[in-house]
């Protein structure tokens, strides 16, 4: 079962559940594709095996064969070509890689090169395979970074938790594609409920399965808890605002790894989200 | 030389914009003859790359120098390979910036901020 762990902004306990939830299963696959900043390592502290590089292709275009047509500049929506003093000039750090100006070119002017864009690395911490993708800074687009580690999944542990960027761009829609079950964490503020607002939008687009955890629960009213219920989400789990799981977090200890409170805690979590999930999958084949 | 202008409207009294890429019209300026027409940005709905976008629109608008108060990296690049000229604005006034210029007084822009990269609001 894959299971994806999302956010609007990033600081929402993200991190926190995905780690905990794929730590307190007795066997499981971390994929964090948070890749602009993949914190899931810093918790595992994985033992790792092995790193591979990612690399893409950029187009260059010859200007012996060029003959000045522009349609590649016109094409190309990322607006990553340039067409300055008969050459076609291609900005290595705004192409996303697609091809098209390769394709279309009347002249077939152009070639193409390999570009660096950051790396997957492979780990173990004890139950749990940590995978972590890693986007050099300064590059447009980490989907192909996305892409590799989740085609890399073929058979393995039963839960897989992907640990997704913040937000709800294409990123993220690459990140929950194959996700059997979706959730969704929130702070318990106005501001929550936007950001929980966003993601919220994105799994029902993709029809996905989905639950809320509250995160940083206090005494007294939850906007997201009252947006949950307006909208007839199911809320999974609540994480109580608590001075011990916060400083295991700060200090990057994983809580349930230390502590038989939220050792229970997040076990319940995850017996709700294991029934969730197959329940789903049985009626939404 | 004809040098343009990011500007909020198109009439002489506007100001200056504060983003090269994603401004809604140039002012361009014919030092020459003294005349000025206006130019609309296609690069303002871009989602990433409007600065590169802009400054093809620049160059192919065979100009010869921007007055700007500031410019991203990419579009920097665009306009130095072209050989077009950059100045910063001394303020938001149209007229006091075209009159520095042709006194000779607009400082060359040096400081070139790093692109967005399309993260900006995708
Ligand atoms: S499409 Fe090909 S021939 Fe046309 S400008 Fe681009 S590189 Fe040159
Ligand atoms: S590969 Fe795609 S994104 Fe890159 S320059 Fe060509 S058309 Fe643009």
């Amino acid at each position: 079962m894959k299971v994806a762990v999302l956010s609007g902004k990033g600081g929402t306990g993200k991190t926190l559940v995905s780690v905990n939830l794929a730590s307190v299963a007795k066997e499981s696959l971390y994929i964090d594709c948070d890749v602009e900043e993949p914190n899931g390592h810093l918790f595992f502290k994985p033992k790792n095996y092995a790193s591979e590089s990612i690399e893409v292709k950029i187009p260059f275009s010859d200007e012996k064969l060029c003959s000045g047509c522009r349609k590649c500049v016109e094409f190309c929506k990322f607006n990553a070509l340039a067409f300055i003093i008969n050459k076609v000039i291609v900005f290595d750090n705004v192409c996303h890689s697609c091809g098209g100006c390769i394709l279309l070119c009347p002249e077939q002017a152009f070639a193409e090169k390999d570009k660096l864009i950051g790396k997957v690395q492979y780990g173990v911490s004890e139950n749990v395979t940590v995978m972590t993708g890693v986007l050099n800074p300064g590059e447009s687009s980490g989907v192909p970074i996305i892409k590799k580690l989740l085609q890399d999944i073929v058979s393995g542990p039963e839960l897989i938790i992907i640990d997704c960027p913040p937000g709800s761009a294409c990123i993220v829609m690459e990140s929950i594609k194959d996700a059997d079950y979706c959730i969704l964490v929130a702070e318990p503020t106005l501001f929550g409920v936007h950001n929980l607002n966003l993601v919220y939008e994105l799994v029902k687009l993709f029809k996905k399965p989905h639950g809320v955890i509250l995160n940083k629960c206090v005494e007294g009213e939850n906007p997201a808890e009252k947006f949950c219920l307006e909208k007839d989400i199911k809320v999974i789990g609540k994480i109580p605002f608590d001075g011990g799981l916060g400083t295991l977090n700060s200090n990057a200890l994983i809580s349930v790894r230390e502590n038989k409170k939220y050792h229970d805690l997040f076990a319940s979590i995850l017996q709700v989200v294991t029934k969730e999930g197959s329940y789903e999958t049985v009626t939404n084949p | 030389m004809k040098v343009a202008i990011p500007v909020d409207d198109k009439s002489m009294s506007t100001n200056v914009s504060q983003s090269f890429g994603r401004t809604p019209y140039y002012l361009i300026y014919d030092t020459d003859s003294k005349k000025s027409v206006f130019l609309d940005n296609s690069a303002i709905a871009s989602q990433g790359g409007a600065g590169i976008k802009a400054a093809q629109t620049i160059v192919d608008s065979n100009i010869n120098a921007i007055i700007t108060p500031q410019c991203g990296e990419n579009a920097a690049e665009v306009l130095k390979t072209a050989n077009i000229k950059l100045y910063k604005t001394i303020n938001f006034s149209v007229q006091d910036n075209i009159c520095a210029l042709n006194d000779g007084k607009l400082p060359i822009l040096e400081d070139i901020h790093p692109g967005f990269h399309g993260h900006g609001g995708n």
